[in-house]
């Protein structure tokens, strides 16, 4: 039994590994469930790799500066949600389409930014982040962005169930909708920029949406959605960390796949809706 | 107060969907809007819930704040994990805005609205789980809650049995009895007969407007299927004075 505690007992870096990821997950989280709902599961993967180049250029004035990189990243990702939603609402393209468009620009240059400086382990460091070498500073960002992630997900809460469901019902109280809409998509940046201090660009999606999908096969309602989603992602990041400990693997794609193991497991168990239960339960009611 | 359309005309790619409309919708009023598909019915509403903008002439009297509107139901997404109370209550949203909490006289207000088309005992219900009547049934419950003056329903009776239109229809007599006024788009001219004492007959142009029984004659509706529904690239720009 010791063996599940002891790595976190003992070793400072693994306190800080499971805290700093906990955060994450607590901020990032219940956006994910929303992103699955509004189908923006691969909306947030394009938005990953629109981060990049502004964590690169901040790399390259700044070296690795945990600050630094966050207002590139921010600055990137925020530039690309105003600039497809200003094409999409003002042209006849759509969303997609000119988010797809900026994001590719934008993941252009952030490759060939960070390849002018030659690094390839600096390169892995963006990409797949370094959860076991977080010091308090990357503590305290981490926790600061989970707290004014939970604030802001709090006071659009209303608005984006509305939006959700029913956009032509919002968009007649003027303000509302686009608040709703910029605001989701800046809280959905504001987290990937959190989880790629974590897990790296290209996994921090993952830490978003598994935990949601997951939970999705074994409750039906929004607010149980958001608790059991969660409770997911803090299993999953504690299952992932013990396994890098014990086998030596890196640590990020160690969490995601835990979190994908226990996506496939929902899929195939889960009560509402997974393989078995499907396959199964043909009884029924008399009326 | 008196809903003024002046002039109106509403366009698509420069072909207008409502063209040159004058209309005075007054206060309590209960008028349908009928014409064949195309005819810009459901475009006019959208203008008038505030959701378009009019190219030409003037809406004046209205409010945007006083509507509840209630689109066809296409536009809702019903996968989207939320029960009953939960959807009925988003009719709240104008009155309690992003952060005031939901009291118990909205709830009771909002158990009352259920009540009130026949949904007792659906609460918990989710909404994907729900016939297309029993979520019109919903929708019409979201609208009593938003407590508006002015009320604007694009075919709400579309694929619903006649139990549902029955009981809803009761809804909007009350409507109409509290002097609240109802604009509905149908496409039923013996409900509207039946029930709507104004009718608008349009076919992008006006064709009538007035008592139901003046305007639903034979001729009337046989001026508006005449309409030709493809528009007309080779038209002229229109020279009618703008107001």
């Amino acid at each position: 039994m010791m063996e599940l505690i002891e790595p976190f007992t003992e070793y400072a870096f693994m306190q800080r590994a499971l805290v700093g990821s906990l955060a994450v997950c607590l901020g990032a989280v219940p956006v994910g469930v929303f992103m699955t709902l509004r189908r923006m599961s691969l909306t947030g993967d394009a938005m990953a790799h629109a981060i990049l180049p502004g964590a690169a250029i901040a790399y390259l004035i700044t070296g690795i500066s945990l600050i630094g990189m966050t207002i590139g990243g921010l600055a990137a990702g925020l530039l690309v949600v105003a600039l497809s939603g200003w094409v999409s609402r003002s042209t006849h393209l759509k969303e997609d389409t000119s988010l797809a468009a900026f994001y590719l620009i934008s993941l252009a240059l952030g490759v060939l930014i960070l390849s002018i400086k030659h690094s390839n382990l600096d390169l892995f460091h963006v990409l797949f982040g370094n959860i076991l070498a977080l010091d308090n500073a990357a503590l305290l960002l981490l926790a600061s962005i989970c707290s004014i992630s939970l604030f802001l997900f709090a006071l659009l809460y209303r608005p984006l169930v509305i939006e959700c469901v029913d956009p032509l019902f919002l968009r007649r109280s003027g303000i509302a909708s686009a608040l709703a809409h910029y605001g989701f998509l800046g809280l959905m940046v504001l987290n990937l920029v959190a989880g790629f201090h974590a897990v790296g660009t290209l996994m921090a999606i993952g830490l978003m949406i598994l935990p949601a999908a997951a939970a999705r096969f074994w409750v039906t309602k929004l607010d149980h959605t958001l608790i059991t989603a969660v409770v997911f992602s803090f299993t999953g990041c504690y299952v992932g960390l013990l396994t890098s400990y014990y086998f030596d693997l890196p640590a990020g794609p160690s969490i995601v796949l835990a979190l994908g193991t226990l996506y496939i497991v929902s899929l195939i168990f889960g009560g509402e809706g997974g393989y078995i239960k499907r396959v199964t339960s043909k009884r029924h009611l008399e009326a | 107060m008196t809903i003024e359309l002046n002039n109106l005309t509403l366009i698509y790619d420069k072909h207008p969907a409502v063209h040159h409309l004058s209309a005075a919708i007054e206060g309590g009023d209960l008028l349908a809007i009928v014409g064949p598909n195309g005819a810009g019915k459901s475009t006019l509403l959208n203008a008038l819930a505030g959701l378009r903008t009019v190219e030409q002439g003037k809406i004046t009297g209205l409010n945007p704040d006083d509507v509840a509107y209630l689109p066809q139901q296409t536009q809702i997404d019903r996968s989207f994990p939320l029960t009953v109370t939960e959807l009925v209550a988003t009719g709240l949203w104008q009155r309690i805005g992003f952060h005031q909490s939901i009291g118990n006289k909205h709830q009771t207000q909002c158990e009352q609205a259920i009540a009130a088309v026949g949904l007792k005992g659906f609460e918990q219900r989710m909404i994907n789980t729900l016939s297309g009547g029993q979520m019109q049934r919903v929708l019409f419950a979201r609208v009593l809650l938003q407590d508006r003056p002015i009320v604007l329903l694009d075919e709400p009776f579309n694929a619903i049995d006649a139990q549902t239109i029955a009981d809803l229809t009761r809804v909007i007599q009350c409507w109409h009895k509290d002097q609240r006024t109802v604009v509905m788009v149908s496409h039923d001219l013996e409900y509207v007969r039946q029930h709507c004492p104004k009718t608008l007959l349009l076919a992008r142009e006006p064709i009538g407007f007035g008592s139901t029984q003046d305007v639903l004659t034979t001729d009337n509706i046989k001026r508006a299927q005449g309409m030709v529904e493809a528009f007309d690239e080779s038209a002229p720009w229109c020279r009618k004075e703008a107001a």
